[in-house]
């Protein structure tokens, strides 16, 4: 996974309420067996008219055809758990979504791609809104070490983002490797469940 | 000499109460940071073709075995065709995704319902159907409908392929504690609602990210009476919600649903689980976050009328108006759900024509639901214009209805009756609605393009979705029983 230390880049605004995984990518781009090239289905049905026209969406404007950061409406990424939508910004070059408020599994699918996701009050949002409006002269600089958002106005943020996290993304950390330097603990674990419920060691 | 009566130990801490949910991650915890991150063990690991590929690929590229094969179990369900293998309707994409998940469990010894085997269904259906499911378990697969199986009082959530391949090598996944909610419904159900209308009505009360950091725990008499169809319905949509999980405490009826499953314990290692499940419930005192109360009498059957699962209305309303909206944000998704659904306001629910049907799903594609459908489809007609399918959740859902003559009552009036899997629920394999086409569906989401681009979905029960299809418009089932 790529390190997250500090972004600095155009941000599109994208300020719809409740965008689901279905509209991010959707279901006909599922089928790959690769994580890699889904920026080509990233909100294709609102990027494409059914007969293969574009439509002029936010991203595909010369003003954000670059966007590292996408400041979103509420509840971001609601519904299913396919990592193909963080795959797919993240094909496209996104690295950071600022939103009030995300759906839970694609939260978590962000971090373990090396995206920020960045929750912020509707005050904040109004403004980052309206900085990302102003198009590609507008650069926002996200600083994940001092946990700021600067405007392109030079005024900061501050956002809160958990410890833990902040630390896998900034060092790059692979959490399987983490979780394995704790064989130990899962081997004592399963040693006694084995014996207080051994039903959980007999099926499937 | 005389026997000194034994010091009185301190008196005992009173035990924390805890909730359901407490209880099964308090059970799970492998190592906890001073942070409160955890790492958590997976009992349960279910595994289908669109979600895995890559997480088995990771194992490859790193030399990493699967740590639990006998704790796994792989089915492909979700692009596979409703049709029979001549009809061949399975594209080139899907047909290497389901022969890469052949290859990847067959190269890390994960067990496999094939595509020949009869147990093979939706991933969700299979897994209580078999005994996979228990109560106290924790059970994760890369989908977020496996909040189906917390009808067992399991803890069980979807999530994405990262986390598969994280619990592949190790069991375990990394987390913190959800917050809990409670949810409870008092009072019988009337006539003609069912447990998919009362989820309905609850994520029309919560909205859909009212759930969001939450695990919601369902109770109250209503849960309490319904069966363990109905109450995997009602977990089924916690996502929906945005909870992270739902649960329901595990009693009798459930204890019932699994005796004698192939996979529940036997013997005495039942009578060992028995011992321990029915301490799961939450205690009398247990905290909870929040609370939502709603009376049974009070849900009426449900349809949605937008592009949001939130968006749910009493059948007898009409399509309402963004000039009412509540806020801003609101007033514009309606008016983009609208324009989307091709709907007026003040229509009214039940004068809105459709021109498919779609019975099945995770959500509503067990014996019960079909059961309930064929109720209402007998000795009459699926509406001219109007094509309708029923898609059984599982082998064994179809055999049994096939046994039950279900199957005809279909034919007969006019719908298909498909092979099981996920089908049209999102549209992966060849069922998927045409651009403007509207559909009466039993699913889960009724997002922009989940049945098929530009299709517009109405979620309804199983003897809604019926009722439709005999009337040709969204309908009111109460007029038909």
């Amino acid at each position: 996974m790529e390190k997250f230390t500090t972004l600095s880049g155009v941000a599109a605004p994208l300020p719809m309420v409740n965008v689901d995984t279905d509209m991010i990518i959707p279901k006909q781009f599922l089928k790959t067996i690769k994580r890699t090239g889904l920026k080509e289905g990233l909100f294709y049905e609102m990027r494409w008219t059914p007969d293969g026209q574009k439509k002029d969406f936010i991203l595909d404007q010369p003003a954000y055809q670059n966007a590292k950061i996408l400041v979103a409406g509420p509840n971001f990424g609601c519904g299913s758990s396919r990592e193909h939508a963080p795959w797919a910004l993240l094909d496209f070059g996104i690295r950071c979504i600022i939103s009030e408020d995300f759906a839970d599994i694609f939260y978590n699918n962000c971090f373990k791609n090396g995206i920020l996701p960045i929750k912020v009050s509707k005050e904040i949002i109004a403004k980052l809104m309206d900085d990302a409006s102003r198009g590609s002269n507008a650069i926002i600089e996200i600083d994940l070490d001092k946990q700021e958002i600067k405007g392109p106005d030079g005024g900061t943020v501050h956002f809160e983002v958990d410890a833990f996290r902040k630390k896998c993304l900034m060092e790059g950390l692979d959490d399987i490797g983490l979780t394995m330097e704790k064989k130990t603990d899962i081997d004592s674990f399963e040693a006694r469940q084995k014996d207080s419920q051994p039903w959980l060691h007999t099926a499937s | 000499m005389a026997v000194r009566k034994k010091a009185a130990m301190p008196p005992a801490e009173p035990p924390v109460p805890r909730t359901l949910f407490e209880k099964i991650w308090d059970s799970h915890v492998v190592h906890r940071q001073d942070d409160g991150t955890c790492v958590i063990y997976v009992d349960r690991h279910l595994v289908h073709e669109v979600t895995s590929p890559q997480a088995f690929e990771g194992l490859r590229m790193a030399g990493r075995p699967v740590r639990r094969p006998d704790a796994t179990v792989a089915v492909a369900d979700h692009n596979t065709s409703t049709l029979p293998v001549s009809a061949g309707d399975v594209d080139e994409e899907s047909r290497i995704q389901i022969e890469t998940l052949e290859k990847n469990v067959a190269d890390f010894h994960v067990p496999y319902f094939g595509m020949d085997d009869p147990r093979r269904g939706i991933v969700h259906v299979i897994g209580p159907e078999q005994g996979l499911t228990l109560p106290g378990m924790t059970i994760v697969c890369g989908d977020s409908h496996t909040s189906t199986h917390g009808a067992f009082g399991a803890l069980a959530f979807g999530i994405g392929t990262s986390e598969v391949e994280h619990v592949l090598a190790t069991q375990t996944l990394i987390q913190k504690p959800a917050k809990n909610m409670r949810v409870a419904v008092e009072g019988s159900l009337p006539i003609g609602v069912t447990a998919k209308d009362v989820i309905l009505a609850i994520i029309g009360r919560l909205g859909t990210a009212g759930g969001t950091g939450y695990v919601i725990e369902y109770a109250g008499r209503t849960i309490r009476e319904m069966t363990m169809e109905g109450r995997m319905t009602v977990c089924n949509m916690s996502i929906e919600a945005g909870a992270r999980a739902g649960l329901i405490a595990p009693d009798e009826t459930t204890f019932k649903y699994l005796d004698g499953r192939p996979y529940a314990p036997k013997g005495g290692a039942w009578d060992l689980a028995l011992g321990q499940w029915r301490r799961l419930p939450s205690d009398k005192s247990a905290h909870f976050d929040m609370q939502l109360d709603l009376n049974a009498s009070d849900i009426p059957p449900m349809v949605t009328w937008g592009t949001s699962p939130q968006d749910a209305l009493p059948i007898t309303d009409v399509i309402p108006d963004p000039a009412n909206a509540p806020d801003e944000n609101r007033r514009e998704a309606w008016a983009r759900s609208l324009a989307y659904m091709g709907l007026t306001p003040g229509t009214k629910l039940v004068d809105v024509p459709i021109d498919r049907v779609f019975i099945g799903s995770c959500t509503n594609g067990r014996i019960e639901d079909l059961r309930a459908a064929a109720e209402i489809a007998k000795g009459r007609k699926v509406a001219a214009g109007v094509s309708a399918m029923v898609v059984p959740g599982s082998g064994l859902v179809k055999a049994e209805a096939e046994k039950e003559g279900l199957d005809r009552i279909f034919l007969e009036a006019g719908f298909e009756w498909r092979i099981q899997g996920c089908s049209m629920c999102l549209a992966m394999n060849a069922d998927r609605l045409e651009p403007g086409q509207r559909c009466a569906s039993t699913s889960n989401r009724n997002f922009e393009g989940r049945q098929g681009r530009a299709g517009r979905t109405h979620l309804v029960s199983p003897a809604m979705a019926a009722a439709a299809a005999i009337k040709g418009t969204l309908a009111d089932v109460r007029d038909y029983q």
